[in-house]
């Protein structure tokens, strides 16, 4: 059952992961099509500037991702001791590196792990976590992120969260240019005729709608990897019940903070609890906690 | 001719490719129970460290609980003697001084001043904190393994198993109650 839950995910996954390259190429191909009559110049420009903008990002994510949360650093046990030592529990379970342990200061219990490969990973809990979580529960949490550590979830979430950085980035350059009035000159598109008008309605609607489909398939890829975290997250404790409390405290507290709206895909639990856009599911970062609860009882 | 010589070198080239690859995963997954174990070795000696200090600490308050304290002492002379290659022994005798550790813990309930003082919370994490440690590598010794019985008993991995003389590793049990609550908490 967990198994084939898996293999879904991976499946799933190299899907939406190809159709977002596939959205960054598209975008420059439109951008190419408006600006310089050509698609093949703007889909290798897409093509640099993603390339560009992943290996900046996974160079550096760790520090961006913990700096945009306020998160801190911890460098050993003194400060939270119940904290360290089950990071190393899971860590050595999971076989994967000790990673950097980092504290974000929010009354609202939270976790979230990032990085790029399991050598340079990182996890932080917020302070209210640490209040109001026994260490059964905060076991089932920390298994939950080191367990996305250890599937190479935080390197997808890292790749999304560039890629979406690209479209916007593409988006912008194209819809600043629009507006200045660049790209083809009146008198070829009338010669052209019919169809060229076609192409650009078409590559219009793409630059409009190309960042809306980023962000849905950013949480699509969210919300299939918080399944399969949760699975093989009990899977190294041996003990769904910590998580499902865990999950119930979280899901019965107030929104973050100190949290940043684009890093929360990353998080155990939506930190903004849905509020910014009620009723739009299909924008969620994570399944509803109800569900991945009913899915940790039937394990 | 030639075609034919070329299929049997690529078939060669194949089988020594598969040979060295098989024998490489069978030591690569036998090296991981060892180190699952070394695990689980390193913090039995940092349990028999710590245990020390906790008697002197827990003595100061709770002066009528000779027999626990004695108890707790003679399981973990026992285990310090003890060769650490036997392991099911070793961990026969861990699971225990886990036990007896457990009614010292418990004393801290009778004992409001016991469980305030610093020095014993810290003792109770840290004795915390190498019991889910033990727990946790036996619990990856058990599924590394199981990784590695399952390579050197199943085809072809057996064949080379038999001729390198890849022995079965013996599986550690764990005690009755922590299958239903896995892991020991002294809170």
């Amino acid at each position: 059952m967990l198994f084939e839950q898996i293999q879904e995910n991976k499946r799933k996954t190299v899907y939406v992961m190809i159709g977002f390259f596939a959205l960054v190429l598209a975008i420059g191909a439109a951008l190419g099509y408006l600006f310089m009559r050509n698609l093949i110049s703007g889909v290798v420009v897409a093509a640099i500037l993603a390339a560009i903008y992943m290996a900046m990002m996974i160079g550096n994510s760790t520090n961006v991702v913990m700096q945009m949360n306020h998160a801190i650093e911890i460098h050993d046990a003194r400060e939270y001791p119940d904290l360290w030592h089950i990071v190393e529990d899971m860590a050595m379970v999971a076989h994967v590196p000790m990673p950097r342990v980092f504290i974000v200061d929010d009354p609202s219990p939270n976790a979230f792990a990032t990085g790029n490969d399991p050598e340079h990973a990182a996890v932080a809990v917020t302070t209210g976590i640490m209040a109001r979580l026994n260490r059964e529960e905060l076991e089932g949490v920390i298994a939950h992120e080191v367990s996305h550590i250890r599937n190479y979830d935080i390197r997808l979430q890292t790749i999304a969260l560039a890629l979406s950085a690209v479209i916007s980035m593409l988006v912008n350059i194209g819809s600043n240019m629009l507006w200045w009035g660049g790209g083809r000159s009146r008198d070829n598109d009338r010669e052209e005729g019919a169809s060229n008008v076609i192409g650009l309605v078409f590559s219009i609607l793409l630059l409009i709608l190309g960042p809306l489909a980023a962000s849905i398939a950013q949480m699509a890829l969210s919300r299939n990897r918080e399944y399969l975290a949760d699975a093989s997250g009990v899977e190294l404790t041996r003990n769904p019940q910590g998580l499902i409390n865990a999950l119930l405290k979280i899901a019965n507290s107030e929104p973050m903070q100190a949290a940043d709206p684009s890093s929360a895909a990353l998080y155990i639990s939506d930190p903004f609890k849905g509020l910014s856009r009620p009723g739009a599911h299909l924008f969620d970062s994570h399944p509803p906690i109800e569900d991945r609860i009913a899915k940790l009882r039937a394990m | 001719m030639l075609w034919f010589i070329i299929i049997i070198i690529l078939l060669v080239v194949g089988a020594v490719v598969f040979y060295i690859s098989t024998y490489n995963n069978m030591v690569k997954s036998r090296n991981w129970t060892d180190e699952a174990w070394s695990q689980i070795d390193v913090q039995l000696k940092r349990r028999n460290d710590l245990i020390p200090n906790l008697v002197s600490t827990v003595k100061g308050y709770a002066k009528h609980e000779q027999d626990t304290l004695e108890k707790v002492i003679k399981m973990r002379n026992q285990l310090v003697e003890m060769p650490t290659d036997n392991r099911q022994a070793t961990m026969a005798a861990s699971n225990q001084l886990t036990d007896s550790l457990k009614s010292v813990f418990a004393l801290s309930e009778s004992y409001p001043d016991l469980k305030a003082d610093a020095e014993f919370t810290k003792l109770m994490e840290e004795l915390t904190n190498t019991e889910n440690k033990i727990a946790y590598a036996r619990q990856l010794f058990n599924s590394s393994a199981t990784r590695y019985n399952n390579q050197i008993q199943t085809f072809p991995g057996n064949i080379l198993a038999g001729a390198h003389n890849f022995q079965k590793v013996a599986y550690l049990e764990t005690p009755v109650e922590e299958k239903v609550a896995p892991k020991v908490s002294f809170e």
